[in-house]
């Protein structure tokens, strides 16, 4: 149950996007078609949770143990931007088509604020391992979802006139909100 | 280069927020009031000018291949510095700015003017850019920030502006944001074309 809580909680009610504000950038911008969102968002479930494993050990096993928990930013950082750059190897050899799809952001990942947001929230809000995964996890779908709803929307954008000033950025983030307030729906749900 | 124009460029020709749309997610996430706008973005300032100055001082030493690497894990120290330093000093702050502090490390634009600025240019003019980007964050967060607090709860700053029953809550909520930075965006834009 408490799992089921988790993984709603983290999908519609604090939504990663659109509620907590994390991973806006590669939500703005890998989102103006679908197919491209779908690759973001593979890469970046897969980061995510291993990302959050491997923190959670760390924060446990060594930063605890030996008191310097402050090192947390600095520690985070790093194993996530190693784990970026494996992600990168592997993509380019096991599907070149993807990552030239996803081109610039995949390396933008490491400096994906969701990815180590949500390393900083398990922590913080002391869940077991399990949990940890589930909620790493269940965060990135939520922003699969997100990211995925949002890329529909613009697809569907390009084909309408928009007014001269508010077109790209503007209307994207109008938009963004409109989202973000049909999200607010499932605020108390939880 | 004029240093004048380096400096100036980040409030307003190279603004990173409302024209690079660098470092959205503090922009939007700590901006329910001009406070905590402002303070994330003085936040954001220090550790700029600081990882700009570290960067552009050993931008000869570090080979090529591992700079974005050595970039983070300085930036990463300044972070965790100005962490501290919050949160022993200013508390009340640090508690409203949240998750957002340590997030400063992965703020596209602290590692962007590393990497486009302060990697190639001298120490002088690192500094100054980073001075100049960070005060513009700081503006456009403080300004986006006042926005949200007049409109969602009729105060700037803490001080009360209209009756107490006043306040459109949705800008001081999510979706608030979201739409207070697009129209607040489309209209620097048109300031800045015309």
């Amino acid at each position: 149950m408490t799992y089921f809580i988790i993984i709603i909680s983290a999908i519609f009610v604090n939504n990663i996007v659109l509620s907590q504000f994390l991973g806006i950038c590669p939500f703005l911008g890998v989102s103006k078609k679908i197919s491209t969102g779908i690759g973001m968002t593979g890469a970046v479930t897969f980061v995510m949770v291993i990302a959050t494993i491997v923190t959670y050990f760390i924060q446990k096993l060594i930063l605890e143990q030996f008191n310097i928990t402050f090192l947390q930013t600095i520690s985070f950082i790093l194993v996530i931007a190693a784990l970026v750059q494996l992600v990168e190897i592997v993509l380019k050899k096991v599907s070149p088509p993807l990552y030239q799809a996803l081109g610039v952001f995949l390396p933008l990942i490491t400096t994906n604020c969701a990815i180590l947001g949500v390393a900083i929230m398990t922590v913080s809000r002391d869940y077991n391992l399990v949990e940890a995964v589930v909620f790493s996890g269940a965060s990135a779908l939520g922003f699969g979802l997100a990211l995925i709803t949002f890329a529909g929307i613009r697809e569907q954008l390009d084909l309408v006139n928009i007014p001269k000033g508010m077109q790209g950025a503007p209307i994207a983030l109008v938009v963004a909100g409109l989202l973000a307030m049909a999200f607010m729906g499932f605020a108390g749900m939880v | 280069m004029n240093q004048w124009k380096n400096f100036s460029k980040g409030f307003f020709k190279d603004n990173p927020v409302f024209v690079m749309l660098l470092g959205m997610c503090p922009t939007l996430g700590v901006t329910s009031s001009a406070v905590n706008g402002l303070g994330m973005g003085l936040a954001t300032t220090f550790v700029l000018v600081m990882s700009n100055i570290v960067v552009a001082l050993v931008k000869d030493f570090i080979p090529d291949k591992v700079r974005i690497p050595s970039f983070i894990v300085i930036i990463a120290s300044f972070v965790t510095v100005v962490e501290m330093v919050m949160q022993a000093y200013i508390p009340a702050l640090f508690e409203a700015l949240g998750l957002f502090i340590p997030l400063i490390v992965v703020n596209c634009l602290v590692l962007g003017r590393a990497e486009a600025f302060a990697s190639k240019n001298s120490l002088g003019s690192s500094i100054i850019d980073g001075l100049g980007m960070g005060l513009g964050f700081s503006m456009a967060l403080t300004m986006l920030g006042s926005i949200r607090e007049i409109l969602g709860s009729g105060k700037i700053f803490g001080f009360s502006l209209f009756a107490e029953s006043y306040g459109m809550l949705i800008f001081v909520l999510a979706p608030g944001a979201f739409i207070a930075l697009g129209y607040l965006t489309a209209f620097i834009n048109k300031v800045r074309k015309a």
